[in-house]
């Protein structure tokens, strides 16, 4: 096929190109990643027991602030990098900044805690299990936003798998925080961070595999 | 300094036809559509020509390739972008995915394949593409073949390609739509 007749293949009956394709796109992916993740977390793990106790106190707050903040600037990251030539710019700051504001939290409160307080403030009571929780509810939405990415158009592939593992494990960390009964800064500063890392690196990895068009 | 500015002029004046053009295409005018593809195309081919001057017989494949691929994602150009860093972006890409992929092949296969290269090249067909979109084609399945085939080629509009293949007017949609895809998912299996 000669590259005219390619062209006129491609303008032939070509659909208008609905408004907004690339939001609603996201909005339908997240749509059905979220109510995904959240039932995850009910069948397999379950509400606090003290939820509507803890929704009194601002420690309960301030972490559902701190996985929202970074799920927007991730949603924002990854919403430029899967546009061709859309520069991610002031982004890659809105990112940083929940998590620098929770460890200098950490950092405060470690110092003005008690010697021997310090490491319980660090591992709480589930350390062990937090981050791996926090991959495990990312799960259904790491397939919903790589499935959105796929009908989009990243030419940096690794950074965008990073940027949508990032945005999937603050959603996952936000319906997990409805579960986790810790909230002490030096806890979610480590254990937090870490599980949403863990579908960051995971994206990082799958990126330049699945993402490619 | 004369020189840069009436460069520069007609850079922009480049810019903001092309742009109106896909402005146009993407609200359903396929007439300045297939303008702008046709300009795309020529610019595409002088971009790939100076960077592939070692391979000349990809560059029409590419051009095809990226042609395909801008016309796919259509949808990820913002209307208030640049048009030029949206088109430079997408061309950049599959100019380095097409490297990469085939300097994973060719670590692969023969190294005489160096030598026999110096034989393969030649400047007469250069307009030809090697890789032929329309037997690609005929490898898809039928209901995303037939709706491409009817409505893209022989310019039937997707109701008279629903009566004529018994498929409904959505399946037709979706056909064309999947077909595209599926044929840009072909050209990437096979570089």
């Amino acid at each position: 096929m000669k590259t005219d007749e390619l062209i006129s293949l491609l303008a032939t009956g070509a659909a208008p190109v609905p408004a907004h394709a690339v939001g609603r796109r996201f909005a339908l992916a997240l749509g059905l990643g979220l109510p995904g993740a959240a039932l995850l977390m009910l069948a397999t793990l379950g509400l606090r027991p003290d939820l509507a106790q803890a929704a009194t106190e601002s420690a309960f707050w301030m972490k559902l602030a701190f996985a929202a903040c970074l799920a927007l600037a991730g949603l924002v990251a990854t919403e430029r990098l899967s546009r061709p030539g859309i520069r991610v710019g002031y982004v890659w700051g809105a990112m940083a900044a929940p998590v620098l504001a929770l460890w200098l939290a950490a950092v405060v409160a470690l110092t003005t805690a008690a010697p021997e307080q310090r490491l319980g403030l660090i591992l709480g009571d589930t350390w062990k299990s937090c981050p791996f929780n926090i991959a495990m509810l990312s799960v259904p939405l790491c397939i919903a936003t790589f499935w959105c990415l796929k009908d989009l158009a990243p030419t940096r592939l690794a950074l965008a798998g990073a940027s949508s593992g990032l945005l999937s494990g603050a959603l996952s960390a936000l319906v997990y925080a409805l579960h986790c009964p810790e909230s002490a800064a030096p806890f979610l500063g480590v254990w937090y961070v870490l599980g949403i890392a863990i579908p960051t690196l995971a994206g990082a990895l799958l990126g330049p595999r699945i993402l490619r068009w | 300094m004369e020189r840069t500015h009436s460069s520069d002029a007609r850079f922009l004046e480049t810019e903001s036809r092309l742009r109106e053009l896909l402005v146009q295409g993407l609200g359903g005018d396929s007439a300045a559509y297939h303008g702008f593809l046709k300009a795309l195309g020529a610019h595409l081919r002088a971009y790939f020509r100076k960077r592939l001057f070692q391979r000349p017989n990809d560059v029409e494949d590419l051009v095809q390739e990226t042609l395909l691929a801008v016309h796919n994602q259509r949808h990820t150009y913002r209307s208030d972008q640049p048009l030029t860093a949206w088109v430079h972006a997408i061309a950049r890409y599959k100019l380095v995915d097409m490297l990469r992929s085939r300097a994973a092949r060719e670590a692969l296969t023969d190294p005489l394949d160096d030598d026999l290269e110096v034989f393969a090249t030649s400047d007469t067909d250069a307009a030809d593409a090697q890789r032929d979109l329309g037997k690609l084609l005929d490898t898809l399945p039928d209901k995303q073949r037939l709706p491409i085939v009817h409505v893209k080629i022989e310019g039937l509009s997707v109701l008279e390609a629903a009566k004529l293949t018994g498929m409904s007017e959505s399946a037709i949609k979706i056909g064309v739509h999947r077909g595209m895809k599926a044929l840009a998912a072909r050209i990437r299996g096979m570089v």
